[in-house]
C-alpha cells in the first residue's frame, strides 16, 4: 500500500518537474538579452559572422520549441548543457555545489526545528510567564527581519566586535589542518550563515508550537493522561508533543522551498559556495544553462522533500495512513 | 466501611464576577462494592465533584476552600501533585463523557492502557501489554490481541468508551469515578456499557461513582443516590427511598421529565414535562434556597434563609436526607 502511494508519488512529481522545465526554459527565452553575445565575451569585439557561428553552433538559430525540445531530450539523460560562463558541463557544476547548499539547509531546518520547537514547549508551560513573551518578542523580531539584514548585521558584530566566528566562506584555505579539523573548520565556518538561515524559521515554529501545545494540553485526553497519573513532564513530553510536532512538520515540508530560496540569499551574505552563489554568479553572467539547471535541481530538490514529509507525515500520525 | 469519605466540601472559584462557590459543603459516602449515582442539571457540581476526588481542579481559578476528601482512613484532599499522580489512576479511575476525544490519537489503545500499569505497578512493557490485553478482554472487546495494537480513531465510540474503562480499571483501582460515561453514545450502547459497569463492580468490587442525568440508569444500578443542585446536595439516600418518595421538589422535577414510553396511540398522549427556568449564575446566589425561583411551592422563609440537609423522619435507617423548607413544614404538621 505504502509502495503504491510512493510510486504514485514519484509519477505526479515527474509530471511536475517536466513542468517546471518547460516553464523555467519558456520564461528565461521572455528575458532579455542574447546568450551568444555573453559566449562571444561582452567586450563588444564580436562581429556579425562570430555570432552567427556562435548561434549556429549552440543551436539558437533554432526555432523555440526546437531547442526547447532538445533541451527536454538532453535533460532526460542527464545532460543539462555546457555552462556559457564556467565552461563546464552544468550537472558537474551543480554536483559540486549541491553539497554547501544542503548542508547549510539542512543545519538551518534541524536548528530551527529543534529550538523552535523546545522554545515554543517552555513557553506553553506558562503561557503569560516571562518565557513565554520571550518566545513572542524573538518570533516577531525574528519573522520580520530580513534574511538578509539579520546575515549583514551578523557580520558587522562578529567581523569587529566579537571576532569569534568566521564571516565568509566554507573553509579557511589558507590552513592545512587534516580531514577532522576541516570538519571543524567548516562547522565553525557554518554557525553564522546557519543561524541566519534558521532564525526565521525558528521565531515561525516557536510560534505554532506554543500555540498548538496550548490547544492540545487543554484537549480531552491530555486530561485521560492526568486521569492515569502521568507526571506532567511526561504529559508535555510525551502526550502533548507527539500530537503538537504533526503541524510543525506540515509546515516545514511546505516551507522547503522557501528555505532553499532563503539559501540564496544567505549564501550571497557570507560566501558560502552553494547553489545560492552559483545561482546569483549565474544570473549576473547570463549564463542561461546553469540558471535552469539549478531551477531544475531546486525544483527536484523541493518536490522531493515534499515527498518525503508525506511518507514522515503518515508515520507520524497513524489517522493518515488509514485512509487508503 | 466506606472506601471514600467526602465531607464538607467546598470548592471556589475566582471569576471576573467575583466567588463563584461551585461547591458548597458537599459530603458524600461509597462503600465498597456500592454504586452511588449522581444526578443534576449541567453546571450543578457533578462534574466538579468528581474533579474534587481526582485533584484536578484547575488551579487557578479554582481552589478547595475547606472540607476532606478520605480515601479509606487517608486525607487526600490538598495532597501534594506527587501524592495525586500515585493516587491518579491506580487507586481512582475515571472514565469521561467524550470518549471520542479522550484517547491519545498517536498511541495505540493497548499502549494507553499499558502506560498505566507501568506508571503504577512498575511492571515492564510485555508484562503492561499482556495485562492491557487482559483488560481489552475483561470489557468486552472482540478480538483484545489485535484490538491492542489499533489506534483509537480505528474503534467506534461504544468501543472506545470500553477502552476508556479498560484504562481506569487496569490497575484495579477501589473507586471508578464515571463522568456521564454514556452522553455521547446511542441508546443501545448507553445499555451495553451500564451492563459493563455493573459486571465489574460486581466481579471486582469496585465502588462507583456514576455522574449522570439518566434518572432511569441511577434507578437500574446505584444503590444510593445524590441529587445535586446549584453546588450542594439538596437530596440524598437509598435509591429506592428517593425515587419512590422524593422530598425535594427539583428531585420531583428530575424524576417528572423522564419521558415514559406510550405504546397505545389512542391515549392520550402527555406532553413532556420540563422544570421551568434555568440554573441560576453561581457568582449571583442570594440568601435562600437556590431552587426557590424554580419552585412551585416556595414561600417566604425559603427566599431568607439557605435550607440544610436534615434527616426525612418517616424513613427507615435515616440515610435519606433533604434540604427543603417546605417538606420540613409539611413533616412539622404531620
Amino acid at each position: 500500500m505504502l509502495l503504491l502511494t510512493v510510486l504514485r508519488r514519484l509519477l505526479y512529481s515527474a509530471i511536475l518537474v517536466v513542468a517546471v522545465l518547460v516553464l523555467n526554459f519558456l520564461l528565461i527565452h521572455l528575458a532579455p538579452g542574447d546568450p551568444a553575445d555573453v559566449i562571444a565575451g561582452e567586450m563588444g569585439g564580436a562581429t556579425q559572422e562570430i555570432l552567427d557561428s556562435i548561434r549556429k553552433t549552440y543551436g539558437l538559430d533554432q526555432p523555440l520549441y526546437v531547442q526547447l525540445w532538445v533541451y527536454l531530450k538532453n535533460a532526460a539523460t542527464g545532460d543539462l548543457g555546457q555552462s556559457y560562463f564556467y565552461n563546464v558541463p552544468v550537472l558537474d557544476l551543480i554536483i559540486s555545489r549541491t553539497g554547501a547548499t544542503l548542508l547549510l539547509v539542512f543545519t538551518a531546518l534541524g536548528f530551527a526545528i529543534v529550538t523552535g520547537t523546545f522554545l515554543g514547549v517552555l513557553a506553553s508551560y506558562k503561557p503569560t510567564g516571562l518565557i513565554s513573551n520571550l518566545v513572542t518578542v524573538l518570533s516577531v523580531v525574528g519573522y520580520a527581519a530580513p534574511i538578509f539584514w539579520t546575515g549583514i548585521m551578523l557580520i558587522i558584530l562578529f567581523a569587529s566586535v566579537l571576532p569569534i566566528f568566521p564571516i565568509s566562506n566554507m573553509y579557511d584555505v589558507t590552513k592545512d589542518v587534516g580531514p577532522i579539523g576541516h570538519v571543524m573548520d567548516v562547522l565553525h565556518h557554518l554557525v553564522l550563515p546557519a543561524f541566519t538561515l534558521g532564525i526565521v524559521y525558528l521565531a515561525q515554529y516557536s510560534r505554532l508550537t506554543r500555540a498548538s501545545m496550548l490547544e492540545i494540553l487543554g484537549s480531552d485526553y491530555i486530561r485521560t493522561a492526568r486521569a492515569k497519573g502521568v507526571s506532567e513532564r511526561q504529559i508535555y513530553a510525551r502526550h502533548a508533543l507527539r500530537n503538537a510536532i504533526l503541524p510543525i512538520i506540515t509546515i516545514a515540508g511546505l516551507q522547503f522551498g522557501s528555505i532553499v530560496s532563503g539559501a540564496v540569499l544567505v549564501e550571497t551574505v557570507f560566501n558560502w559556495p552553494g547553489l545560492g552563489t552559483l545561482a546569483f554568479d549565474s544570473i549576473l553572467a547570463r549564463d542561461y544553462p546553469t540558471i535552469l539547471g539549478i531551477l531544475f535541481f531546486s525544483a527536484v530538490i523541493v518536490i522531493m522533500a515534499n515527498l518525503i514529509t508525506d511518507l514522515l507525515y503518515r508515520f507520524a500520525d497513524p489517522r493518515i495512513g488509514a485512509q487508503k | 466501611m466506606a472506601v471514600l469519605r467526602v465531607q464538607d466540601l467546598v470548592v471556589d472559584f475566582a471569576t471576573r464576577q467575583g466567588n463563584a462557590r461551585v461547591l458548597d459543603h458537599i459530603s458524600l459516602e461509597i462503600d465498597e462494592g456500592e454504586i452511588l449515582g449522581i444526578v443534576g442539571e449541567s453546571g450543578c457540581g457533578k462534574s466538579m465533584t468528581a474533579l474534587s476526588i481526582m485533584g484536578l481542579v484547575p488551579s487557578p481559578p479554582g481552589n478547595i476552600t475547606a472540607g476532606s476528601i478520605k480515601l479509606d482512613e487517608r486525607e487526600i484532599a490538598g495532597a501534594s501533585s506527587e501524592q495525586m499522580r500515585t493516587i491518579r489512576g491506580n487507586e481512582i479511575g475515571m472514565i469521561f463523557q467524550e470518549p471520542m476525544s479522550s484517547l491519545n490519537p498517536v498511541f495505540t489503545v493497548g499502549e494507553q492502557i499499558a502506560e498505566s500499569v507501568r506508571l503504577h505497578e512498575g511492571a515492564d512493557s510485555r508484562a503492561a501489554f499482556a495485562r492491557a490485553v487482559e483488560m481489552l478482554q475483561a470489557v468486552g472487546i472482540p478480538e483484545p490481541e489485535k484490538r491492542a495494537r489499533a489506534y483509537p480513531h480505528e474503534l467506534s465510540g461504544g468501543m472506545r468508551q470500553r477502552v476508556m474503562i479498560a484504562i481506569a480499571l487496569a490497575c484495579n483501582p477501589r473507586v471508578l469515578i464515571a463522568d456521564e460515561p454514556t452522553t455521547a453514545l446511542d441508546t443501545t450502547v448507553q445499555a451495553q456499557i451500564f451492563d459493563l459497569l455493573e459486571e465489574l463492580q460486581k466481579n471486582r468490587g469496585t465502588a462507583i461513582v456514576l455522574i449522570t442525568h439518566d434518572m432511569g440508569a441511577v434507578a437500574q444500578l446505584a444503590d444510593k443516590i445524590a441529587v445535586m443542585y446549584a453546588g450542594r446536595i439538596v437530596e440524598t439516600g437509598a435509591v429506592d427511598d428517593v425515587l419512590s418518595n422524593p422530598r425535594h421538589p427539583y428531585t420531583r422535577g428530575l424524576i417528572a421529565c423522564v419521558p415514559h414510553l406510550q405504546v397505545k396511540p389512542t391515549k392520550q398522549r402527555h406532553p413532556l414535562l420540563e422544570i421551568p427556568g434555568v440554573v441560576p449564575s453561581l457568582t449571583e446566589l442570594g440568601e435562600g434556597c437556590a431552587f426557590s425561583p424554580r419552585c412551585d411551592r416556595m414561600h417566604s422563609k425559603c427566599l431568607q434563609h439557605q435550607p440544610v440537609l436534615e434527616t426525612v423522619p418517616d424513613t427507615g435507617d435515616n440515610s435519606h436526607r433533604v434540604a427543603c423548607w417546605v417538606t420540613e413544614a409539611r413533616a412539622d404538621d404531620v
